[in-house]
C-alpha cells in the first residue's frame, strides 16, 4: 500500500518512513543538480541566502527537458544522486528533509540523514515521460543561466517513489538485493 | 560519384535525434517485455511494467523517453563514391542543434570540461566517421545518457589474464555501477585493439541488436555467460533486487598487440537508443 505524503515534510513524518516503503509524493519540491549544488555551497560559504529555505523541503536531483507548449513540464526523471553527496551533509544540517534521485548514497550522507532526520527517495530512472504526468507546475526560481541545471520549483501530484534510504540508515537496495538472492537459494 | 548536399545531412541528423529520443528500438522493447515475463521478483515486475508504460507514453505523446537526452553520438559510414557538397562535420553539428532545439530535447553539453558553460544546443556531437565502399551515406544517431556513461570503464589487462580477466573486469564494473546506471542495463564490451580503439569498440557494441549473438561461437558463448553472471548479481531493476539486471551483453573484438589485452565496458541503460538512416 502506498503512503501519501505532502511537502513540506516534518521530521516526525520522515522518521516514521522505512526503506522499501512506496510513497506518492505531492506538493512543492525543488530541482537542483551538480552545478546548483556547487552554487549553493558557495552561498553557504559566503553567508549569502540560498534560492529557497531548506527547512522541511525536498530536493529533486533532476533536469527536465524543455516544456512543450500547453504542458506544465517536459520529460523529467532522476539523475544519479551520488554526485551530490559531497554537498549534501551541509544542506541536511540546514533543514533539508528529503531528496529524490537514483542509485546509492555515501556513508557520510547516510550519517547526516540519521543525525538530522531526513529521507532519500528513489524515483524510477529513465521513466521520464511517465513521471512528467505527476508534475503540475514548473517555475525557474534561480540560476537561469544554468539552463537544464537551473533551480526550479515543481508542484507534484502523487509522484511514485520508493524510500531508498530511511532516517535510520535502512537501505532498500541492500535489503532488496539480499532478499531476492535469499529467495533464489530456497 | 554521387553528390549529397550538406543540408540533407543536417535534416537527416535532426530527424534521427528526435526519433531516437522518442522511440525505443524494437529489440530493446522486445527484451524488456521478455525480461518482464521472466522476472520472478515482485518489486522488479512492477518497475519493468513502469518502464514499458513509459516507453509507450513517450512514443504516443512524442515525449523524450528519458530526460537525459544524452550526448549526440553520430556514426557515419561514408561511401567512397559519395561527394558531400559542403562541410560534413558542420552539417552534423547543425543537425544536432536543430533536432535538439526543435524537438525540445535537453541540452546537456558544456563547452569546456572544467569551466562548464552550456553550449545551449547540445553541440558538438561526437562523430565517428568510417570510409566504406559504395555510394551511400549511412548515419546512426545514438544519444547516450551520462548516468550510465559515468559507470563505464577501461582497463589494459595483460595477455596472461585472458578470458577470465575480461569476465572479472566486466562483473567488477557491474558491481561498482550497482543501481546508478538505471538497470536493467545493456553492456557494450570491447576487447582488443588499443587504448582508444577499445573504447570505440565498446560503444559500437551498444549498436548491435540486443537479441543477437556474436558470429564467433567463442564470443557468443562469452556474451551468454556474462549475461547470466550479471543477472545473477541480484541488483535488479533500479537496484532494488531481481533477476533483470541486464538486457544484453554484446562484444566486439579487434586484433591487438602481443603485449596487450585492452578491455572496455560501455555501460548503457534500459533506454539504449539509436536510429539510422541511409542517404
Amino acid at each position: 500500500m502506498e503512503i501519501k505524503l505532502q511537502t513540506p515534510l516534518t521530521e516526525e513524518r520522515v522518521r516514521a518512513l522505512r526503506a522499501g516503503d512506496r510513497v506518492l509524493l505531492s506538493g512543492v519540491v525543488y530541482t537542483a543538480r551538480d552545478a546548483a549544488h556547487l552554487r549553493m555551497l558557495e552561498c553557504l560559504q559566503k553567508g549569502e541566502p540560498l534560492p529557497f529555505d531548506l527547512a522541511g523541503q525536498v530536493i529533486y536531483y533532476a533536469g527536465p527537458t524543455p516544456t512543450p507548449p500547453g504542458r506544465p513540464i517536459g520529460a523529467i526523471g532522476p539523475t544519479t544522486s551520488t554526485r551530490m553527496d559531497a554537498a549534501t551533509p551541509a544542506l541536511l544540517a540546514r533543514g533539508l528533509r528529503g531528496m529524490i534521485g537514483k542509485g546509492g548514497r555515501s556513508p557520510e550522507v547516510v550519517d547526516a540523514m540519521k543525525r538530522h532526520g531526513a529521507v532519500y527517495f528513489a524515483a524510477v530512472g529513465g521513466a521520464a515521460a511517465l513521471m512528467a504526468r505527476c508534475v503540475t507546475a514548473c517555475e525557474v526560481i534561480a540560476w537561469d543561466d544554468l539552463g537544464p541545471e537551473s533551480v526550479k520549483r515543481l508542484t507534484l501530484r502523487d509522484l511514485p517513489l520508493i524510500v531508498a534510504i530511511d532516517a535510520e540508515g535502512g537501505d532498500a537496495f541492500e535489503q532488496g538485493q539480499a532478499a531476492y538472492l535469499r529467495a533464489c537459494k530456497v | 560519384m554521387r553528390e549529397i548536399r550538406a543540408e540533407a545531412v543536417t535534416e537527416a541528423v535532426a530527424a534521427l535525434c528526435v526519433r531516437a529520443n522518442r522511440e525505443l528500438p524494437s529489440d530493446v522493447l522486445a527484451r524488456l517485455r521478455a525480461a518482464r515475463g521472466a522476472e520472478t521478483w515482485e518489486t522488479a515486475q512492477g518497475l519493468l511494467d513502469l518502464l514499458l508504460e513509459n516507453a509507450e507514453i513517450a512514443r504516443a505523446e512524442g515525449m523524450p523517453i528519458c530526460q537525459d537526452t544524452g550526448t549526440a553520438v553520430v556514426f557515419a559510414d561514408v561511401g567512397q563514391e559519395v561527394h558531400i557538397l559542403g562541410d560534413f562535420e558542420a552539417a552534423v553539428h547543425a543537425g544536432v542543434a536543430k533536432g535538439y532545439t526543435e524537438g525540445l530535447l535537453r541540452k546537456s553539453i558544456v563547452a569546456d570540461p572544467l569551466r562548464r558553460v552550456n553550449t545551449g544546443d547540445n553541440t558538438p556531437a561526437v562523430i565517428h566517421t568510417r570510409l566504406v565502399p559504395g555510394d551511400r551515406l549511412t548515419l546512426t544517431v545514438a544519444p547516450k545518457g551520462c548516468g550510465s556513461e559515468n559507470m563505464s570503464r577501461l582497463r589494459m589487462l595483460t595477455p596472461a589474464q585472458g578470458a577470465a580477466g575480461v569476465k572479472d573486469f566486466v562483473l567488477e564494473t557491474v558491481r561498482l555501477a550497482g543501481a546508478n546506471p538505471c538497470p536493467p542495463m545493456v553492456l557494450g564490451v570491447g576487447i582488443g585493439g588499443n587504448f582508444e580503439g577499445v573504447a570505440e569498440l565498446a560503444k559500437r557494441a551498444l549498436l548491435l541488436p540486443l537479441d543477437g549473438r556474436s558470429e564467433d561461437p567463442f564470443y557468443a558463448a562469452m556474451e551468454a555467460e556474462l549475461l547470466e553472471a550479471v543477472n545473477g548479481t541480484g541488483i535488479g531493476p533500479q537496484g532494488f533486487g531481481g533477476k533483470t539486471t541486464c538486457l544484453s551483453v554484446r562484444i566486439l573484438t579487434a586484433p591487438t598487440h602481443i603485449a596487450g589485452l585492452p578491455v572496455a565496458v560501455n555501460v548503457s541503460c534500459h533506454v539504449t537508443r539509436h536510429a539510422t538512416a541511409a542517404l
